[in-house]
């Protein structure tokens, strides 16, 4: 090895691109997983706390203490039974993501305007039809919100998976700190920044498509 | 079961929270160290390092978020260090740190947590700060303050309430972050969970997690019932959540 030891080096990565592009769509595809997993559990659980309020209190404030269980703890209590490896770190990242998840939509459901509720109550509309066509395209703000902060949070997160063999990026900061090689850390360092910020765009401009009537309103 | 038999087992045994020496040991250079196979020499450092994280923490974000709130400007800049900051991966800035010149080990973890609890204290000094009344602050000065008694008698006052949950928020997370400290061979109790996993002594892992776990929820609690006790009565917003 070179005996300088820079924090960047084109060399490094023309010489690791297969390994780093590996890693970088394993870290990838483990956080849209989880993300599309834990939108599909949340969305049912959010609507069910949004039909008995009683149960929002109870989802929300289990969710807080649950949410404040460390991942390197969740993974230490999970491996034991799910064992080493990806169906470990995917548990893991969607139970958070889902409380993030959980919380905003049931806030989003709770913001929507009373008077635009009414309305869809005078149109005759059902309870199921008033949170689909009503409260939920209503909510989708707030929804968005969540998914943008589950998002980011779980690209994070996912390094920690190195602990069960399983961290996408996180493994090649990992070794790298290992062997001393600063570019390898540095470099997964800034492309788990990057896979963050190009995912929370994207969610970002999908937010805004799927919301034509707030376009004008706000910036 | 046989997990669970294991991790009783070992929370169980005396050695475990003394470890085989006592939670103090004698380094090389004679030094006292805490020891690395003690509950409680790891909890000690595990705390040690949180404390001293949000010491660090707050003692660059507390002065700057208030003077911010108090001239009701950066209001972005607070946001952008939110932001920003839950992008980056904390096993990424630790790796990072603790390959560079910040020193291998704790003193890494500590500077690496302590970016991580900038923003609680900054968003949370900064929103109390801009949160007091225009009126107040009028009254104040009508009433002949100096800006600096405005500050401390009036706004911080006032400010308290989310002043103390950003470092509640951010104490909390330094104690759930700590355990990441053994991947980069720090100490703390993530040690222990580190241990059980890449040994696969999954018994000793589920117990570490356990205790990890119930030392972040137990803090949490207790900051929470702190921050309670000492509000006065007419400042009480309830169990905030700005975080």
């Amino acid at each position: 090895m070179d005996r300088s030891n820079p924090w960047l080096s084109w060399a490094y990565i023309h010489d690791n691109w297969g390994d780093i592009a590996f890693r970088l769509s394993q870290h990838t595809s483990l956080t849209i997983e989880a993300i599309v997993i834990a939108f599909a559990i949340a969305l049912p659980l959010a609507a069910a706390a949004h039909f008995a309020p009683r149960l929002a209190g109870l989802i929300v404030g289990t969710s807080s203490v649950f949410y404040t269980i460390p991942s390197l703890a969740l993974f230490g209590i999970l491996a034991p039974y799910t064992g080493i490896g990806r169906t470990t770190v995917l548990i893991g990242l969607v139970s958070y993501a889902l409380l993030a998840l959980l919380r905003n939509i049931v806030t989003g459901l709770q913001g929507v305007d009373p008077n635009v509720v009414d309305a869809g109550r005078g149109l005759g509309y059902g309870r199921i039809k008033l949170l689909w066509l009503v409260e939920l395209p209503n909510a989708f703000p707030s929804v968005i919100a969540g998914l943008r902060v589950a998002t980011v949070t779980t690209v994070a997160l996912a390094t920690v998976g190195v602990v069960v063999g399983f961290g996408g990026l996180g493994q090649l900061m990992f070794r790298g700190f290992y062997r001393g090689y600063n570019a390898e850390v540095a470099t997964a360092g800034l492309l788990c920044v990057a896979l963050a910020l190009v995912l929370d765009l994207g969610l970002l401009i999908l937010g805004k498509v799927m919301t034509p009537w707030l376009r004008g309103t706000r910036g | 079961m046989k997990i669970l038999a294991e991790a009783w087992h070992w929370l169980t045994t005396g050695s475990s929270w003394l470890g085989a020496s006592g939670p103090w040991v004698h380094g090389p250079d004679g030094s006292l160290r805490l020891a690395r196979d003690s509950i409680i020499g790891l909890g000690v450092g595990h705390l040690y390092m949180a404390a001293a994280a949000v010491g660090l923490a707050a003692a660059l974000a507390l002065p700057l978020g208030l003077f911010l709130g108090h001239v009701r400007r950066g209001g972005t800049l607070t946001v952008v260090v939110a932001n920003v900051s839950r992008a980056i991966p904390t096993l990424a800035l630790l790796t990072l740190f603790a390959s560079g010149s910040v020193g291998f080990g704790n003193r890494a973890v500590i500077v690496a947590v302590a970016v991580f609890a900038v923003p609680p204290i900054l968003t949370n000094a900064f929103t109390g700060m801009t949160g007091v009344d225009a009126d107040v602050r009028d009254a104040a000065k009508g009433l002949g303050m100096s800006r600096w008694q405005i500050i401390v008698g009036v706004e911080l006052p006032l400010a308290l309430p989310l002043i103390a949950t950003g470092l509640r928020t951010s104490a909390v997370q330094a104690v759930a972050t700590i355990p990441l400290a053994a991947l980069v061979a720090g100490g703390g109790l993530g040690v222990i969970i580190n241990y059980g996993l890449s040994t696969q002594h999954y018994g000793q892992a589920l117990a570490g997690a356990v205790l990890v776990a119930a030392l972040s929820v137990g803090i949490d609690a207790l900051l929470g019932r702190l921050q309670r006790k000492f509000t006065p009565p007419a400042l009480r917003i309830g169990r905030s959540t700005l975080a």
